[in-house]
């Protein structure tokens, strides 16, 4: 069979996308698509799971099988086809206030049940598709429709969270650094259990007006100025400066998942002959 | 329609009871609904523990995986529902069950199956609310909620059990209609039938009825997973075949992608009507508890556990001709039987344990050519036959003597 291009993941009848200009979203896109293509997966074997929100709307875009769910319950719908046929590849695609917010305790129980999903998290912190309000991720004291005197809330370190629940993978990217991000992300497709990619993403529309952070261009810069990779001789000091985030893998561990367990569970019943009734 | 045709008890199961393979079983209500799902070929349980159903989810977290199948204890009911979602659409027959409170939390994601046509059963064991209520105490108040509890246009269908032989064998009827017409089905229960235990037949498997859902048999390039079959259905491939199809909950084309055309949405949301509303004949079951040929004095009409009190006043009434019509099938609600059966009646009572649900659909059937009576109690206890009896007398004196 000849090589599948990333441009055989998109469905490209449904160009062009609906996000904004200077928006993250299409790299992000990209950068999902070039990891398919280079794992060569084939397309009928890839559900791609969403929820609402403007990342959400991107398996509009992709030729794989899709499901596009309920706000904040995407990890759920993605946790029923993983579950029911392990033998799919299930990617998962939410924002900040999809996957972190409303769908937070879904995110952390399939962190715990470390089953084998790969939630690729865009982190533009705001609610883009409907203007631009406060989320989970949005830093204290920044100004959103919703918080107009400065958030009073702290926000999440998604990776920290994801790390402590116990996913197997956890890594930061950026949409700035795209060779890396399409790395982190094929890693986490080919990683058995939860793998979770947390992708820093600009959206100058709403969050970068609001909190006078400049052009798209000087968003995009501004990832490259805070970003500091995890095995750089400045992450390792464990002091960044502020603003400052790591990117990179965070997490990386072999423990068993979820499906392989069930599996065990399933020969464990079988072997006891079942029906006790 | 064919009323005489439709006329006929249907949910009486037609298998040979002598067949070796018959199992004759003392189950409660909530094991036979798992037995049930489990005969008519359910292999994924997603749920979350909720008194009075938490025995389905225990039956089903020892059964499945014995036969190859999943439990998956989810987060809550939100999660659940959208997991059982997920699993159908790889395949494989999916279910959940819960009770009120979770009842009220599946009810967004129970949206995305109607629109998503996406078949699975959720069986709600409904107990005394509202809130938390009166845990867990019998009710039958989540008649209308069971309809109408999502927002937006939608129709689905919802069944009700009178007795632990009902639980399996209308859990068996969920599945088959839920296949049949690529949609959810609700089996509305409630905490007597599912706490109550009797002695139930429990089929040769080789003799139950089973229908699975249509498979597409185009090009894999050519499906369109929203195009209806003349039937109004369309068939489902399975997430993982060689077909590639997208289902969203956002309004859709046949192509499954999202689409914002008013002609489109106006369409498919008829379609996810009349896709119910043109087969009633395979949708309605009711159960008459009396000779439908006789003429009543009183016309009883009943659901799930209800009946039994019913049927047993109906049989000790003195010099009045009572007979109890039992609604099997609660949505879409069987207009048909009952106005049948009220043409033969004098008058109609209807008891229920909640303040007036189904009261309401009877009266606008019936109309206002006979009198429609009530009997309705919401305190969290069931009907004794006699409390029955004593309203059935006081409508005797009000209008049948």
């Amino acid at each position: 069979m000849p090589a599948l291009s990333w441009r055989e993941y998109l469905d490209e009848k449904m160009l062009p996308h609906l996000w904004c200009p200077g928006c993250g979203n299409g790299i992000a896109l990209g950068a999902l698509t070039r990891a398919l293509a280079e794992l060569q997966l084939p397309r009928n074997k890839v559900v791609v799971v969403t929820g609402i929100g403007c990342w959400g709307k991107a398996d509009d875009y992709l030729a794989t099988s899709a499901l596009h769910g309920t706000h904040g319950r995407a990890l759920a719908f993605a946790t029923g086809v993983k579950a029911a046929r392990p033998e799919l590849t299930v990617i998962v695609l939410m924002g900040d206030g999809d996957g972190a917010t409303i769908g937070g305790n879904h995110l952390i129980h399939a962190a715990r049940r470390n089953i084998d999903l790969t939630a690729v998290v865009l982190n533009n912190q705001n609610y883009g598709m409907t203007g631009g309000q406060v989320s989970a991720t949005t830093p204290v004291d920044a100004v959103t429709s919703t918080t107009r005197y400065g958030n009073p809330e702290r926000d999440f370190d998604l990776c920290r969270l994801v790390d402590a629940a116990g996913a197997n993978y956890v890594a930061r990217g950026t949409v700035y650094h795209v060779p890396q991000l399409d790395r982190l992300i094929r890693d986490g497709i080919t990683k058995k259990g939860f793998s979770f990619i947390e992708v820093i993403s600009p959206c100058p529309t709403h969050f970068g007006r609001r909190n006078k952070l400049g052009s798209a261009v000087e968003m995009m810069k501004a990832l490259k100025t805070r970003a500091v990779n995890v095995n750089s001789p400045a992450a390792k000091t464990g002091e960044l400066p502020a603003g400052a985030f790591l990117i990179g893998k965070l997490a990386d561990r072999d423990d068993p998942d979820f499906t392989a367990r069930y599996a065990a569970v399933q020969q464990k019943a079988q072997a006891k002959g079942g029906f006790s009734s | 329609m064919n009323i005489a045709n439709r006329s006929k008890d249907k949910n009486e199961s037609t298998v040979d009871r002598g067949s070796k393979e018959t199992r004759r079983l003392f189950l409660q209500g909530n094991e036979a609904i798992a037995e049930g799902a489990i005969a008519a070929g359910a292999r994924f349980y997603a749920g979350y523990p909720i008194t009075p159903s938490s025995e389905i989810a225990e039956a089903c977290a020892e059964k499945l995986p014995a036969v190859g199948g999943v439990y998956i204890q989810m987060e809550d009911e939100l999660g659940s529902i959208a997991a059982v979602i997920g699993a159908s659409l790889t395949g494989v027959k999916a279910f959940t069950a819960t009770s009120g409170p979770g009842f009220s939390l599946m009810q967004e994601n129970l949206g995305v199956a109607i629109l998503g046509e996406v078949p699975c059963v959720v069986v709600n064991v409904q107990r005394s609310g509202p809130s938390t209520g009166l845990a867990t105490r019998p009710a039958q108040a989540d008649v209308m909620q069971a309809r109408w509890g999502r927002h937006g246009d939608q129709h689905l269908i919802v069944l009700s059990p009178a007795t632990v032989q009902e639980c399996f064998d209308l859990t068996v009827t969920a599945f088959n209609l839920a296949e049949r017409f690529r949609a959810p089905v609700i089996l509305l229960a409630d905490e007597i039938v599912a706490h109550m235990r009797e002695n139930v037949t429990l089929p040769d498997p080789a003799q139950i009825k089973i229908v699975n859902r249509k498979k597409p048999a185009c090009p894999p390039e050519e499906y369109l997973p929203f195009k209806p079959d003349p039937d109004g259905v369309p068939p489902l491939a399975d997430y993982g075949s060689e077909y590639i199809f997208h289902v969203t909950s956002s309004m859709h084309g046949e192509r499954g992608y999202s689409q914002n055309d008013p002609a489109n949405a106006g369409a498919k949301i008829k379609r996810l009507f009349t896709k119910l509303d043109n087969h009633l004949d395979e949708i309605l079951l009711v159960k008459h508890h009396y000779n439908p040929a006789d003429e009543l004095d009183l016309l009883i009409v009943t659901f799930g556990c209800t009946t039994r009190p019913a049927r047993a006043a109906a049989l000790r009434t003195p010099n009045l001709k009572a007979g109890v019509l039992q609604l099997v099938t609660l949505w879409p609600f069987p207009d048909a039987f009952i106005a049948e059966a009220a043409q033969k009646a004098r008058a109609v009572l209807v008891p229920e344990l909640n303040l007036g649900q189904v009261i309401r659909e009877v009266q606008r059937v019936v109309g206002k050519e006979k009198p429609v009576f009530g009997l309705h109690k919401s305190n969290g206890l069931g009907f004794l036959p006699a409390e029955i009896s004593a309203r059935i007398e006081e409508v005797a004196n009000q209008c049948l003597r």
